[in-house]
């Protein structure tokens, strides 16, 4: 029951042009700034040598292009998430879903799949990119795959406070914006602290930013994976709430 | 055999508004129930209630035998519903879409194709089957709002306004269907159409501020006991001369021939009393106790009555 939401949800994400349009321009960017930093490896090359412990491809080209991928898909993901509830209340087709036999929980979490499927194949299209340089040098797999996985946890993070918001409303616009309010507030809590980045400070260790830092560097921490899943289970749990609070109310 | 739809005590309060109050019914099988009311006296309410989509102050429902707080998966798989709006995904075609939604019913995937063809085929939208559902016309969308409802067969289905925006012939096409989907299947039909009521339902029931304030068989209601009469006379005869004679007791005049009249005698003894004066009569009915009249007596009295209480207090 829930793949059959989760199927419905996705496919219908690509029968609008706005997922197309959105991996079209996501892919455009981080192309563009995959490939001025090869540009940049190239004329840095030779000075590299010369170090020891010189950083490698992967920390000179995938790990830039997968930060670059969390801003840009900080303010992407919103536009994708918008919609999930809010749209179904505004068309009042919510209730053909509430008269089914299927539970609040079940709803919720096949919407969220259907994202997670997205997801998937944004990540593909990334990865592929950093993966192709290993036709002409060695790269640092383990420390590729710790930042895809970072990277992952980071948008499922996102769709998770996405779909909370979305559950909040049945505008999109309004879904849209204060889901990417609270994702760049979480994202830059840790700024205002920049000097204290040992991870003791309470809002150091709030923000989405410095967790997924750490996973980009090759570090899979259970302290990391740990925020991301309590954050992602912590939002579906209050959309769940949500909607079952508005059938109550409404 | 027990009821299909049982209600008890239904109440639903928005904050300090009661939408619901207190109501209770049953619905059989084989019964097409009419549901009326005016605007915003709470029917929309009690069928999202009845659906699932919202959940009552208190009171209990139970469909088909299962208790639908309880156990709601279990009770709305017995239950097809189509809200006022009919909740379509626009961006689908009418068969992607009636499969999604055999899938949400728990259709099994090999019955998926007969289920959906069948139900196409009921509400007649083989000629758009592969069509997006936006490009449709309201119409259309309306019926395959209503082929969602009955897809899966289920013993009860719930139909809030059905004919809104068909065509005439559609119209009667529709209310075909219901009867049909009515001599296995219990419904419940929300709407304003009064002879739709009339000409589809078993039973009647109207609410009026949340309360329910009648709830009769249609047959009951329409053989009910009149002293109205309907009559056209050839010659030409004014109102008041009619009124003149004691045998009516009130005169009404529809047109220049026709008029409505009131009397104690019964049809036999008018009949002979009108023919003795010698009116030219060529037309003379009993006039039945339409649905309209009553359901004016019950909802726009008690607005009267309503607006004189706001005058008396304020």
């Amino acid at each position: 029951m829930i793949l059959t939401i989760a199927k419905r949800e996705f496919r219908s994400m690509f029968m609008s042009p706005l997922a197309w349009v959105i991996l079209a321009v996501v892919q455009v960017i981080l192309a563009w700034s995959f490939f001025s930093s090869i540009d940049v490896f190239f004329s840095i090359q030779s000075e590299l040598t010369t170090l020891k412990n010189a950083p490698g491809v992967t920390d000179l080209i995938a790990s830039p292009l997968f930060e670059l991928a969390s801003i840009v898909l900080l303010m992407v993901m919103p536009l994708l998430t918008m919609r999930l509830i809010s749209e179904e209340k505004r068309n009042k087709t919510i209730s053909l879903l509430l008269s089914a036999p299927v539970s609040i929980t079940e709803i919720v979490l096949g919407k969220y799949l259907g994202l997670l499927f997205f997801i998937v194949c944004l990540l593909v299209l990334i990865t592929l990119m950093p993966l192709s340089l290993a036709m002409g040098t060695e790269l640092d797999l383990t420390k590729l795959f710790s930042g895809v996985f970072g990277l992952f946890l980071a948008l499922a993070a996102f769709s998770a406070a996405g779909l909370y918001m979305s559950s909040l409303t049945d505008n999109p616009m309004i879904a849209a914006i204060s889901t990417f309010g609270l994702l760049l507030l979480l994202w830059m809590l840790n700024v205002s602290n920049a000097s204290a980045t040992d991870g003791n400070n309470v809002f150091s260790y709030l923000s989405l930013h410095v967790h997924f830092t750490a996973l980009l560097r090759g570090i899979l921490n259970t302290r990391d994976i740990a925020y991301f899943l309590l954050f992602i289970f912590g939002f579906i749990v209050l959309a769940i709430r949500q909607l079952e609070t508005q059938r109550l109310q409404s | 055999m027990s009821s299909l739809i049982s209600v008890n005590n239904l109440t639903r309060h928005y904050g300090d508004f009661c939408a619901v109050n207190n109501i209770s019914f049953e619905l059989a099988a084989g019964d097409i129930l009419g549901f009326l009311g005016p605007n915003g006296a709470g029917k929309t309410s009690t069928m999202q209630m009845l659906s699932g989509n919202l959940a009552p102050t208190f009171g209990e429902i139970s469909i088909n035998g299962i208790d639908l707080l309880d156990k709601p998966k279990a009770a709305k798989a017995s239950l097809g519903y189509l809200p006022e709006n009919p909740p379509l995904y626009k961006e689908m075609t009418v068969t992607e879409y009636l499969q999604f939604c055999g899938r949400l019913h728990l259709i099994t995937k090999t019955q998926l194709t007969s289920v959906c063809d069948s139900a196409i085929e009921r509400c007649g939208l083989g000629d758009v089957r592969h069509r997006l559902i936006n490009n449709l016309s309201k119409g259309f969308q309306q019926r395959v709002g209503i082929a969602q409802a009955i897809l899966h067969s289920p013993p009860v289905i719930i139909l809030d306004e059905p004919t809104v925006g068909l065509d005439p012939i559609q119209i009667l096409e529709i209310r075909q269907l219901i009867k049909t989907l009515g001599e296995t299947h219990g419904i419940i039909l929300c709407t304003h159409i009064l002879p739709e009521v009339q000409a589809l339902c078993s039973r009647v029931q109207i609410i009026n501020h949340g309360n329910l304030v009648y709830s009769s068989s249609i047959d009951e209601l329409l053989h009910k006991q009149t002293t109205q009469y309907e009559m056209s006379l050839t010659d030409t005869v004014t109102q008041d001369e009619i009124a003149s004679h004691d045998a009516f007791i009130s005169v009404e005049q529809i047109d220049n021939n026709n008029f409505i009249i009131d009397s104690d005698l019964n049809a036999e003894q008018l009949i002979e009393y009108i023919v003795k004066l010698k009116w030219g009569l060529s037309r003379f009915t009993a006039r039945q106790t339409s649905l309209e009249q009553i359901f004016i007596d019950l909802t726009v009295g008690d607005i009267d009555m309503r607006e004189k209480n706001m005058v008396e207090t304020s």
